[in-house]
This record gives C-alpha cells, structure tokens and sequence, in this order.
C-alpha cells in the first residue's frame, strides 16, 4: 500500500472524527464521574484558602 | 543566588558554564566569517559573567536544611524583574516602529535600524521576553502553591530562567544583526533553536518532578494549562525549526519543508504559539491569580476541565485559516475555519467562567486596580477569541487578511489579555513574594490601569478602522473592471490612523513603565517587623503547633 495524498486526506477525513468525538466523550465522562466531585472541589476552595499561601499583613 | 545553591549544585554550574563557554569559544572561533561568530562571543562572555558570580561567592556556606521547610522563590523573584523590563523595552521597540510607519523619514540610515530588523525585536521582545519570563515566573509560584511542595532542587530553575534570557538576548541581537529564518515568531536560527531545546526540556522536568512529589492528589487546573503550555510549545517549536545549517560555522540554515508544506508547518506553529504561549500559559494565570485576588473559588472548575480539554484538541487544527485562498488544499483551509469556529465554546466558557468567579464581588473589583486588570483581561479574552473566530471564517478572511485588521485583533489579544493579566497577577504577587503589606502606590495602579485600558482601545479602534478602509479600497473596482484606488491611495487614507496607533501605544508604554517603576519602589520599601507568614510553607513540614496568624 503506497501512502498517497488520497489516502491520507481520506484517514484524516474519517479517522479524525471518530477519536476526537471519542476524546471528547471521555473527558465529559471524567469531569462528571460522580466521585470527581470531591477532589474538584477541595482543589477550588484550595487556592483560595490562607493556608496554602498568604500574603504578609 | 549562588549562596542558594548547595555544594554538588554548584559544581553543576561550573560544569555547565564550562560547557558553555567551550560552546561559545568554539563558535566563535569556527563562525569567525560569519555572524554565528559574534553569537559565539555573546555566549562565551555571558558564561564567564556567570563563572565569574560563582566563583566570588563559591565559599560561601552551603544553605541550612531549613531551606526545605519553605517554597523556593528567589526565581520568581527575578523573572518578575526580567519580565518588566523586557516589557519596557519591547513596548518601546513598539512604538519606535508604529512612529516610523506614521512618519517613515524618521529612520535612522542604518541597517540595524531598519524597520525589518526592529519589527522582529518587538513581537520577539513582547511575546518571549515579557510573556516568556513572566509564565517562568509565575509558574513556578503556582506549581509549588497548588502541589504544596517544593521545587525539587535549587540549579534548574535557574538554569531555565537565565538559559533562557540568554536566547531572548541571542534572538533579539541576532534580528538587529541581520541573522533570521524569516519564520514568524521563529525568526531565531538553528543554534539558538537548540539551546532553547535544552532550557524547555529541563523546564518540562521541573514541572514533572514537583508533581511526583505533590501533597495534593488532584492536580490543580492552572498547572494543566501550565503543562500543556510547556510540553505542546516544545512540540511546535521543534517541528517548525527542522532545519541544516549550511555548516557548523554558519548562521543561516534551510528548512526540512519546502513550499505550501513550509508554509503550513510554520502556521500550525503560529496560530498555536498564541494559542499555547499566549492563551493556555496565561489561563494557567488567570485560574490562579484570579481567585486567589478575588478571594473566591473559581465559579465552575469543571467547566475549566472542559474548556482545558476544548481549548488543547481544536486549537491544534486551526492554523490553517491563516492561509486562505492559498496553494493549501481547500480542505484544509475549511477544516482550520470549522475549528476556529467551534473554538469560541471553550473560549467563551473560560472567560465566562471567569466573570462568574467576580459576580458577588464587584465592590473588589471597584476598589482594587490589580483585581480590575484581572476583570478587563477576561472581558479582552472573550472580545479577542470572538473576533478571531469571525476572522477565521473566509469570506470575512478575503476583507481582512493582509490588512491592518490582522494588527488590530492581535493588539486586542496581546494589550488587552496578555499584558493585562500579566500586570494583574505580577501586582497580586510582588507584595506576597518580598512580604510587604501592598504595593508602594495603589494611585500609580490606578494611573497604570486607566493608561493600558485608554491605549489598549485607541489602537485597536486605529487599526479596525485602518484595516477595513484598506480591505475595501484594495477590492474596489470601478465600471471598467480595474482596481479605483492604487496602493499608495490606500497607504495615504491609512495615515491618521497610523499616528492615532503610535499614540496608543505610547499610553500603554508610559503604562508598563509605570508599574516598573511601582514593583521596584515596593521592593526596595523597608521591609515592616514580624511580618513572617508562618503558613506559607510546603505541607508535611508545618509545625506540629499551630503559630498564632498575624493579627491575633
């Protein structure tokens, strides 16, 4: 098989689609795993808190 | 900065600087006829410089183990610095060169001063030598924050942020010597290319080796945009700069790509160099500085997942809308227009995300400059990615392209978000880095934000207005099928506008001087007593009592 302009655009035309559809469905599904909830919001509230740095007053 | 570092790190400095001034020397020596001659010496004499600071403070005792139960920021502490003045000098390159657009018999007859040469020295001296050492900066104030750990050793990033100066210098005396590969935004040649290599791997590997040692188990979504900043900078950078040099000996190199292919390899590059040195590593800012400033959690962060992954999928596919109406095949300029399109979801979800985060606190953001410079990055962050989607599409791409538009929406993006996020978050953080109560003047915060804000819209309404005149007198044709208007009709009816950018630029450069001014005075002001944070340190290493906060 010779990797042709032909074939290449009809990879990418095809191919292409599919993994990112399926990229993007696996990040919804990390971002709304029930149990993910917890540690997103610890991180949130993290930054914010003094504990993790604070400025001199 | 020597006194920092431990024996064995300071074996490894003499080591490298060794190295490099064998490096430099041998350069020197071989590129004697040519223009790499005089980069050899640059780099011979800035290793000397550097072996020369080691050896004065070589006996110096070695830091006290106590060192470990505190983050390490003494390079952050200088980027700041470096990012402040290679923002002055840019900026003013800047206005040196909109002046000789508005008035060309300004030049001085020379070829350093030439308006190609200076061109290249202020988007380089802007984008990496402002935006480079300030994401060095403040990323690794994040990361330690965020993974409350240390950096995992004293040498690195030293190295990174002074090996990286040392390219921004190469860059920018290289452009006024003559020296480019006439990329954009990769003008350097071969050998700095590889010397950058070098920093950005060692960069890369810092960011690893903190998070291996992290005390918090989720990683904190600014360091993801940091990551991504980093690693698909890495990426583009040595793809696009394939190149044999013509020998060891010289400066000039050819590209591995020829033709439409060169051409896209160099906009896959481009449009990704804004969409990950611009717009990923200073989102990483914005996640951080933003509620850190507001004192309020980010207002979705799954939302900033979302829009993390969105923003690293399709930005990768856009490039190609800087080609329109090219030799690229069709489909390829579609697929990059369907992707910038799509691209103004995860866009608008971080700066919406962002708005959120404030709506509850309007009153800070009405009393505190620093917070409003946050606020007006976002607000130029949504206006920036809308226009760049609407510019991307082709029909609009065949008024614009080519045109003062394409300055317009990059100075929106550039003045509008970068800068004023940068100067937001630099303004957040000096005071909490050098332990001071404020800021030495909250007033010159003020001036500097009404300064940026004011030559941030002149110069984009200057180059809007320049850009669409031209766009259209360009496809004007009249009842005999031939162009209306000639080139220099077109440059004629661009004049006014020209001036009106070069006085934009001049309120935003009188700004940036400005805040150089303010961080230095907060810096040099005495520092007030008991002012110690006990708390800013790394997790696992805090007193098993709690120390009384200051203010109890």
């Amino acid at each position: 098989m010779t990797i042709d302009h032909e074939m290449l655009t009809g990879f990418s035309k095809s191919f292409g689609l599919f993994y990112l559809i399926a990229m993007s469905i696996g990040v919804l599904v990390y971002t709304y795993w029930p149990s993910n909830k917890k540690p997103f919001e610890h991180a949130a509230k993290a930054v914010v808190s003094d504990e993790e740095d604070k400025p001199c007053l | 900065m020597i006194s920092q570092l431990t024996g064995n790190e300071r074996v490894l400095a003499a080591l490298t600087f060794l190295i490099l001034l064998c490096v430099g020397v041998t350069m020197a020596a071989a590129g004697r006829d040519d223009l790499i001659g005089t980069h050899g010496w640059v780099i011979a004499v800035s290793a000397i410089a550097g072996a020369v600071a080691l050896l004065r403070a070589y006996d110096a005792p070695e830091p006290s183990p106590a060192r470990l139960s505190e983050y390490y920021d003494e390079p952050s502490k200088v980027g700041i610095i470096l990012t402040l003045v290679w923002g002055v000098i840019g900026m003013l390159v800047g206005v040196w060169i909109a002046a000789l657009l508005a008035w060309p018999e300004l030049t001085i007859d020379a070829a350093w001063a030439s308006f190609g040469r200076l061109r290249p020295v202020h988007t380089s001296g802007v984008i990496f030598g402002f935006g480079g050492n300030a994401l060095i900066a403040t990323s690794f104030h994040v990361l330690q924050r965020t993974t409350r750990a240390r950096l995992p050793d004293q040498f690195s990033p030293w190295f990174v942020l002074l090996g990286y100066n040392l390219f921004c210098v190469l860059a920018a005396s290289g452009y006024l010597m003559g020296i480019t590969q006439s990329k954009e935004y990769a003008e350097p040649e071969w050998y700095a290319d590889i010397w950058l290599v070098m920093v950005w791997v060692v960069y890369f590997s810092i960011y690893i080796r903190t998070l291996l040692r992290r005390k918090e188990p989720h990683i904190y979504v600014a360091n993801w945009y940091y990551m991504a900043f980093i690693l698909v900078v890495a990426l583009l950078h040595i793809i696009n700069n394939l190149a044999v040099p013509i020998s060891f000996g010289h400066a000039k190199s050819y590209s591995l790509f020829s033709g439409v292919q060169d051409a896209m390899t160099q906009w896959w590059y481009g449009h990704n160099a804004v969409a990950f040195f611009l717009t990923a590593g200073f989102l990483g800012m914005m996640y951080y500085y933003l509620p850190k400033r507001a004192g309020r959690p980010i207002y979705s962060y799954r939302t900033s997942i979302i829009s993390f992954w969105g923003i690293t999928f399709m930005y990768m596919w856009a490039g190609s809308h800087h080609l329109h109406y090219t030799a690229l095949p069709h489909w390829v300029q579609s697929l990059g227009m369907a992707f910038s399109v799509v691209l103004l979801v995860p866009s608008w979800a971080s700066a919406g995300n962002a708005l959120l985060t404030l709506n509850g606190a309007w009153h800070k953001v009405r009393d505190d400059a620093v917070l409003r410079f946050m606020m007006l990055a976002a607000i130029f962050y949504g206006l920036a990615t809308f226009e760049g989607s609407f510019m991307a599409i082709r029909a609009v791409n065949s008024l614009s392209h080519y045109t003062d538009w394409t300055i317009g929406h990059v100075h929106a993006g550039a003045l509008g978000w970068v800068a004023m996020i940068t100067y937001g978050s630099l303004y957040a953080l000096t005071p909490w880095l050098w332990k001071r109560p404020a800021l030495y003047s909250a007033k010159l915060v003020e001036w500097h934000f009404w300064l940026a804000l004011s030559g941030t819209v002149v110069y984009v309404f200057a180059m809007w207005n320049s850009g669409v005149i031209q766009g259209l007198m360009w496809r004007t044709y009249n009842d005999s099928g031939t162009l209306s208007y000639s080139f220099v009709d077109s440059l004629v009816a661009m004049h006014p506008y020209y001036i009106a950018r070069a006085f934009g630029g001049l309120l935003f450069l009188a700004g940036a001087v400005i805040a150089l001014y303010n961080i230095v005075m907060t810096i040099r002001s005495p520092v007030p007593v008991a002012s110690e944070s006990a708390t800013d340190i790394p997790l696992g290493l805090q007193p098993a009592t709690p120390i009384a906060q200051a203010g109890e």
